[in-house]
C-alpha cells in the first residue's frame, strides 16, 4: 500500500571491517604470549601495535559513520523504487523533524547454525558503538604507554600486557556485537581479565583474594545476564522470526521487538531485571559494588583502564545498547520510578559518602567511578540516554587521568605508596604537572564549567529533572556537592600541606630491602601501607611516628583500612632510583596524563547542549551521529504488497506530510507519542524510543554551578581547618562525640556490607549449605551408590554360593559322580568270571532275539 | 514226522549246553557244554538240509565237526596250560579279566 | 520216494519212534552232563549224547556226517576231553563245587531261549513234514566239497592244521 521512499546510505571499508578492532587486539594477545618474552620491549610493543590499529580502524569507522549519517540527509529528497533490503528506513518528511534512521552496518559470519537458529560472529556498528570503539581504543593505547615505564621490571610484565591486550579485544568484541551471544562472550573475556589483572601479584594473598571477589560479585550478576539473555530470547525470537527474519539473539530485533507493541509486559519486565541485574555487578552498583575499591589491589594501569574508564561501564552499555528492552520493561518513559533510577541514585550517595573515609588515593577514586557510575545508570533510568553515554565518554577522560596521576603520585612520589595520610602531601611543588593535571579532572569530574564533567553531568541532572524526577534531581545535586567535597579532601592530602612520610623523603624497609638502601630508614618514618598486611605484621615497632599518621579520626581505623579492605596492593618492583625524594615522573607516564587531561578539558564540547540555542544544533555533535533516531522503519514484507496510496511515516504513525509532530517533548509534558511509547503501524518497526531532550536553561545551570561551587567552600576551608591548622575544634571530633564517631565507623566500615556478604551470606553457603551438600553427597548419594555395590556384591557372593556351587556345580559334579556310579554299578559285570560273561552274553542274546521276533512278528 | 522235531530237539540242546555254560565251574565242563551246543546246531543244518533237499546243510555240518574238533583241540591245551600254572581250572577262580 | 513202510497215511511210525526214543535219551544225557557232578560221568554222558545226534542223522538220511560224528566226535574229541581231565587232575568220584555262583542265572535264560526257539520254530515250521528221501549219495557230498566249498575245503585243512600245531605250542612243556 505504500510507495516509499528511500535512502541510499554509505558505507566504508572502515565500517565493513570494524570487526578488525576486536580481533586485532586478541591476536596480539595471543602473539605476546607466544613471543613476547623474546621481544626487545617484551611484548609491549605488540600490545602497543594491536591498540594503534584497533584505534586506527575505530576513528576510521567513526569517520565513515559521520559520512553515512550526513549522506542520509543528503538523499532524502530523492524517491527510488522498493527497498531491497531489510529496514531501509523511510525519509524525512519535507519539514523534517523526524530523521531517517541510520541503519548499523553489519558483518558477521555463520557462528551457530542449528535447527532454524543462526547467529553469527562480526560487527554491528552504529554511531554509539563507533563511539565507545574508539574511547576504549584510545583509552587502551594511553594506558599501555604509561604502562611501559610504570610497570617496568615487573616480575610478569609479559603477562601484564598481554592481559591488557586482551582485556581491550574483549570489550571491543562486546561494544561491536551484533547478538547477545557475542556480547556475552566480550563481557566474560573482560571479566576473565579483570581477574587476571587485579590479581597480578597474586603472591601476596590480599591480592589473589580481591580478585577472587571481583570475579564471583560480578558472576553473581553474570547469572542476571544469562538469564536475562535467555528470557529475552524467548520472548522475541519468535516475533524476531516472523517479522524481520532474525532471531531472538540479534539486538536489533531485540530493540525491535520490545518497541513493537506486541512484546509479552512480563517477559520484558523480567528480562530487564536480570539484564539490569548484571549490569548492578558489572558496574558497581549497589549492592554489588563492593568489589570495585578490591580491585584496586591491582595495579594502576588497571585500576585506570577496567576499573574506572572502560570495563565498569560495560554495564552501562548493555543498558544503553538495548534501552528499548529497559524502556518498555520498567516504564521509563511514562515518568514512573523504574529500578534502574532508583539503584542508581542510591549508588551516588553511598558511593560519595564512603569516598569521605578512605585514605587510599585509589579507593578514594574508585567510590568516585561507583558514584559517577550510579549518574550513568541514573540517567539512563530516567531516559536520559544521550546524557549518559555521553558522561561515559566524558568520565573516561577524567577518570582515566586521575588514576594515571595516582599512578604518577605513587611512582614518583610516595614511593609506591597509595595512603594519603601517611606518605603523601604536599607534592604540588615537586610534581607540578601532575599536580595541575589532577586539578583539571577533578575540576572535570567535580562539573566545573567549562571542563568536560560539567557538559555532560549537568546534562544527566537537567534530563532528570526534566522528566519529572525533582527528589532525584535534587539527589543528583547533592552527589555532585559530595564529589566536589571529597575530591578536595583528596586533593588537599595529596598535593598540599606538609610532605608526610615517603613525600618526605624517608625511605621504608620491607620486604624487598635488597632494593633500598637502609640508611633511608629513619626512626620516625611510619610504616608505608605498600606491604602486604602479613609483612606488615613485623614492623609495627615502628609506628604512629610522625604527623603524618597522627590523625585521631584514623586512629580506630587504622588497622581497619588496612586489614578490612581486604586487598592491598603493591605497585610491582618497579625500578627505584629515587632515593632523592619525590620528582615528577617520566615523559612515559606523563604524556598518557596530559593527552587524557586535555580530553578531560575538551570532551565536553563534544555535545554542548546548553550551547545549542546560541550557535545551533549543529553543536550537538553526538546527538546527531551517536543518538539512534526513534524513527519507525519499514521491514522488507511490507513494502512488497505493491505499490498504492504515497504516505510518509513518521515516527510510525501515518501523518500527511504537512503535519508532523515535534519528535522532542518539552519539560512541561507534551503528548508524548512515536516510538516508545505508541506501538510502530504494521510493516515498521521501531529501534529506539524516543527520549526527550531537556531544554537547557540559564537558570539550572547556575543552581547546579552553585551547589558544586558552594561544596567547594566548604570543603576547602574544612580542609584547611582540619587538616592544615588541625583546628582544636574539629580534631578528635569523632572521637567525642558518640553519633559522628557511630556514622564514621558506619562508613569505615562499607556500613558493613562486605561484612553481610562475607560472614552472612557466603558463610552461610559456605558452611551449612555446603555441609549440608557434603552430608547429602556421603550419606545420600554415596552411601546409595556404596549399597548398590555391597548389594551387588551380596547378590553376587549369594549366587555364588547357591547357583554356582550348588547348582551349577552340582550339575556338573552330579554328572560325574553319576557317572562314576553308573560305572561303579556297571564294574560288577567285569568280574572276569566266564560264567558270569557266558550268562550274560547269552542273556543278552536272548533278549535281542526276543525282541527281533516281536518286532518281526507283529 | 515233522519237521519241528529235529528243530525242537537242536533247540533244547542248545538250551541245555547254553545251561552248561552259564552254571558250569570247570573249564572242561564248560568245553563240554560249547559241544553240546555245536552239536544242536549241526542238528538243526542237517535237518534244514533234509527239509530242503539242498545238500549244502550236511556240508555244513561236516564243517562245523571239523571246526569243533580243532577247537577242542586248542581249548584244552590251554586248559592244560592253564592248570599248569595256576594249579586249578575253576573258572570263577580264573577272574583275570576282572574290572 | 522212499521205501518205508508207511503205517498210516503218510505217517513213519517207525522213524517217528525211533526219533522219539533217541531224542528222549539224548535229552536226558545232555541234562546229565550238565547237572552231574562227576567230571568223567560228564564226559560219558556226553558220549551218548553224541552217539544219539549220530543216529538222528541217519535218521535225516545224512549217513556221511554220522559217520563223520561218530569218528571224529566220539572218536577223538572225546577221547581229547577225557584226556584232557585226567591231565587236569579231575577227581575221581564225585567232586563238589562244580557249579560256579551263579548257576542259578543259567535257569531262566536256558528257559527263555528255549522257549523262544521253541515259539518260533512252531511259528515258522508248525505244520511242515519232512519229505521222505533216501540216503544222500556220497558223491554229492563230494561234489559239493570240491567245487563250491573248495575254498573252505582248503582252509578247513589249514584250520585244522594251525589248530594241531597250535596245540602243540601250547601245550609243551618247556
Amino acid at each position: 500500500m505504500l510507495a516509499a521512499e528511500t535512502v541510499e546510505l554509505t558505507s566504508g571499508w572502515f565500517l565493513e571491517n570494524a570487526w578488525l578492532t576486536g580481533l586485532i587486539p586478541v591476536i596480539g594477545f595471543a602473539i605476546i604470549i607466544a613471543f613476547g618474552k623474546k621481544l626487545p620491549m617484551k611484548g609491549a610493543e605488540i600490545g602497543l601495535a594491536s591498540m594503534a590499529g584497533s584505534l586506527v580502524i575505530a576513528v576510521g569507522a567513526g569517520i565513515q559513520w559521520i559520512q553515512r549519517t550526513n549522506s542520509a540527509e543528503e538523499h532524502s529528497e530523492e524517491a527510488v523504487g522498493l527497498l531491497q533490503a531489510f529496514g531501509r528506513s523511510l525519509p524525512s518528511a519535507t519539514e523534517g523533524e523526524a530523521e531517517p534512521f541510520i541503519e548499523p552496518v553489519v558483518k558477521t559470519w555463520v557462528w551457530w547454525q542449528n535447527s532454524g537458529l543462526e547467529f553469527g560472529i562480526g560487527s554491528s556498528v552504529d554511531g554509539f558503538a563507533v563511539l565507545i570503539l574508539a574511547l576504549v581504543a584510545f583509552i587502551a593505547l594511553l594506558v599501555q604507554v604509561f604502562s611501559i615505564d610504570y610497570v617496568r621490571d615487573d616480575r610478569r610484565y609479559t603477562h601484564f600486557f598481554a592481559a591488557i591486550t586482551l582485556f581491550a579485544g574483549g570489550m571491543l568484541i562486546m561494544v561491536m556485537a551484533e547478538n547477545m551471544v557475542q556480547l556475552i562472550l566480550g563481557w566474560e573475556i573482560m571479566g576473565l581479565t579483570s581477574f587476571m589483572l587485579i590479581g597480578h601479584w597474586w603472591e601476596e594473598e590480599a591480592n589473589s583474594r580481591a580478585a577472587l571477589k571481583a570475579f564471583f560479585t560480578v558472576r553473581v550478576g553474570d547469572v542476571g545476564l544469562l538469564v536475562g539473555t535467555a528470557i529475552i530470547f524467548f520472548g522475541a525470537n519468535q516475533w524476531a522470526v516472523d517479522n524481520l527474519d532474525s532471531n531472538g539473539f540479534n539486538i536489533a530485533a531485540i530493540q525491535a521487538w520490545a518497541l513493537s507493541g506486541e512484546a509479552n509486559t512480563q517477559f520484558l519486565l523480567w528480562g530487564a531485571v536480570a539484564l539490569f541485574i548484571a549490569c548492578i555487578g558489572k558496574s558497581g552498583q549497589f549492592p554489588l559494588h563492593t568489589w570495585l575499591p578490591d580491585a584496586m589491589a591491582g595495579p594502576t594501569p588497571v585500576s585506570s583502564l577496567l576499573h574506572s574508564s572502560t570495563m565498569v561501564v560495560a554495564g552501562v552499555f548493555l543498558v544503553a545498547r538495548i534501552y528499548p528492552v529497559f524502556w518498555e520493561g520498567f516504564n521509563i518513559g511514562t515518568g514512573g520510578l523504574s529500578f534502574i533510577a532508583v539503584i542508581g541514585a542510591i549508588t551516588i550517595v553511598i558511593a560519595a559518602l564512603l569516598a569521605f573515609v578512605q585514605d587510599d588515593i585509589k579507593k578514594v577514586l574508585a567510590y568516585s567511578t561507583v558514584s559517577q557510575l550510579g549518574y550513568m545508570m541514573l540517567g539512563l533510568g530516567t531516559g536520559a540516554w544521550l546524557p549518559a553515554v555521553f558522561h561515559i565518554v566524558t568520565h573516561a577522560f577524567f577518570k582515566c587521568a586521575l588514576f594515571l596521576c595516582a599512578g604518577s603520585v605513587a611512582h614518583s612520589g610516595s614511593h609506591h605508596s597509595f595512603d594519603m595520610k601517611k606518605d603523601m602531601g604536599g607534592l604540588r611543588k615537586k610534581m607540578p604537572v601532575t599536580f595541575w593535571a589532577w586539578i583539571v579532572s577533578t575540576l572535570a569530574l567535580t562539573g566545573v564549567f567549562p571542563f568536560a564533567g560539567f557538559w555532560s553531568k549537568d546534562e544527566i541532572i537537567d534530563n532528570v529533572g526534566a522528566n519529572g524526577y525533582t527528589f532525584l534531581q535534587w539527589t543528583a545535586l547533592g552527589g555532585a556537592a559530595l564529589t566536589a567535597m571529597y575530591m578536595t579532601r583528596a586533593t588537599y592530602l595529596t598535593f598540599f600541606g606538609e610532605p608526610r612520610g615517603a613525600a618526605a623523603g624517608h625511605g621504608h624497609d620491607d620486604a624487598h630491602a635488597e632494593e633500598h638502601e637502609m640508611e633511608h630508614v629513619s626512626v620516625g618514618a611510619p610504616e608505608p601501607r605498600s606491604l602486604s598486611s602479613a609483612a606488615n605484621a613485623g614492623h609495627e615497632a615502628v609506628q604512629h611516628g610522625g604527623e603524618g599518621s597522627a590523625s585521631d579520626e584514623s586512629h580506630g581505623g587504622h588497622g581497619g583500612s588496612g586489614a578490612d579492605d581486604g586487598s592491598d596492593h603493591h605497585d610491582g618492583g618497579g625500578h627505584h632510583d629515587e632515593h632523592a625524594g619525590p620528582h615528577e615522573s617520566g615523559k612515559l607516564i606523563l604524556v598518557p596524563i596530559l593527552i587524557l587531561s586535555v580530553g578531560a578539558v575538551l570532551a565536553g564540547f563534544l555535545n554542548p547542549t546548553p550551547l545549542a540555542s546560541r550557535f545551533g544544533e549543529g553543536v550537538e555533535f553526538l546527538k546527531k551521529y551517536v543518538e539512534p533516531r526513534p524513527t519507525a522503519v519499514v521491514t522488507e514484507e511490507f513494502l512488497a504488497s505493491g505499490p498504492g496510496e504515497s504516505v510518509v511515516l513518521v515516527d510510525g504513525v501515518a501523518y500527511a506530510p504537512s503535519v508532523t509532530p515535534a519528535a522532542e517533548g518539552g519539560e512541561e509534558g507534551a503528548k508524548k507519542s512515536g516510538c516508545g511509547f505508541t506501538a510502530p503501524e504494521a510493516g515498521t518497526v521501531c529501534f529506539f524510543p524516543s527520549v526527550s531532550h531537556a531544554e537547557p536553561k540559564f537558570t539550572k545551570i547556575l543552581l547546579s554551578l552553585g551547589v558544586v561551587g558552594a561544596a567547594y567552600a566548604v570543603a576547602i576551608a574544612f580542609n584547611v581547618a582540619f587538616y592544615g591548622r588541625r583546628d582544636k575544634r574539629l580534631v578528635g571530633l569523632t572521637e567525642r562525640n558518640k553519633a559522628l564517631r557511630g556514622g564514621f565507623l558506619f562508613l569505615k566500615n562499607k556500613y558493613y556490607l562486605d561484612a553481610l556478604y562475607e560472614n552472612v551470606i557466603v558463610h552461610s553457603v559456605a558452611h551449612p549449605i555446603a555441609k549440608a551438600a557434603y552430608w547429602i553427597n556421603q550419606k545420600v548419594i554415596d552411601a546409595t551408590v556404596n549399597e548398590v555395590g555391597i548389594g551387588t556384591r551380596k547378590t553376587g557372593q549369594w549366587v555364588y554360593d547357591n547357583i554356582d556351587q550348588k547348582i551349577v556345580d552340582g550339575a556338573v559334579n552330579g554328572s560325574g559322580w553319576a557317572a562314576s556310579e553308573a560305572g561303579h554299578a556297571m564294574q560288577s559285570t567285569q568280574s572276569g568270571k566266564i560264567g558270569q560273561y557266558g550268562a550274560l552274553l547269552f542273556g543278552a542274546a536272548t533278549v535281542g532275539a526276543i525282541v527281533l521276533v516281536l518286532v518281526n512278528v507283529s | 514226522m515233522l519237521a519241528v522235531n529235529f528243530l525242537l530237539l537242536a533247540a533244547a540242546l542248545f538250551a541245555i549246553g547254553v545251561y552248561g555254560v552259564i552254571a558250569r565251574r570247570n573249564a572242561v565242563m564248560v568245553l563240554m557244554s560249547i559241544e553240546l551246543i555245536l552239536n544242536a546246531v549241526s542238528l538243526n543244518l542237517v535237518a534244514f538240509s533234509l527239509m530242503t533237499g539242498a545238500i549244502d546243510g550236511q556240508v555244513f555240518a561236516l564243517y562245523v565237526i571239523a571246526i569243533a574238533a580243532a577247537e577242542v583241540g586248542v581249548g584244552l591245551a590251554m586248559v592244560l596250560m592253564i592248570y599248569r600254572n595256576r594249579k586249578t581250572i575253576a573258572l570263577d577262580e580264573l577272574s583275570e579279566m576282572k574290572g | 520216494m522212499s521205501a518205508v513202510i508207511l503205517a498210516a497215511d503218510g505217517v513213519n511210525v517207525a522213524q517217528n519212534v525211533a526219533f522219539g526214543i533217541i531224542a528222549a535219551i539224548m535229552i536226558f544225557a545232555a541234562l546229565n552232563v550238565v547237572t552231574t557232578k562227576n567230571v568223567v560221568h560228564a564226559a560219558l554222558w556226553l558220549v551218548v549224547v553224541l552217539s544219539g545226534i549220530a543216529a538222528q542223522y541217519i535218521l535225516a538220511a545224512a549217513e556221511f556226517v554220522a559217520i563223520s560224528q561218530v569218528l571224529v566226535y566220539i572218536g577223538a574229541v572225546m577221547v581229547l576231553f577225557l584226556f584232557g581231565i585226567m591231565l587236569t587232575r579231575a577227581q575221581i568220584g564225585k567232586e563238589f563245587g562244580l557249579n560256579n555262583k551263579g548257576w542259578a542265572l543259567g535257569i531262566p535264560v536256558g528257559l527263555t531261549l528255549f522257549g523262544l526257539l521253541a515259539w518260533v520254530i512252531l511259528d515258522a515250521f508248525g505244520d511242515d513234514t519232512l519229505p521222505d528221501r533216501g540216503p544222500a549219495p556220497t558223491v554229492a557230498l563230494s561234489d559239493q566239497f570240491l567245487s563250491i566249498y573248495l575254498v573252505p575245503f582248503l582252509a578247513i585243512s589249514f584250520v585244522l592244521l594251525a589248530a594241531a600245531i597250535g596245540a602243540i605250542v601250547l601245550a609243551r612243556k618247556d
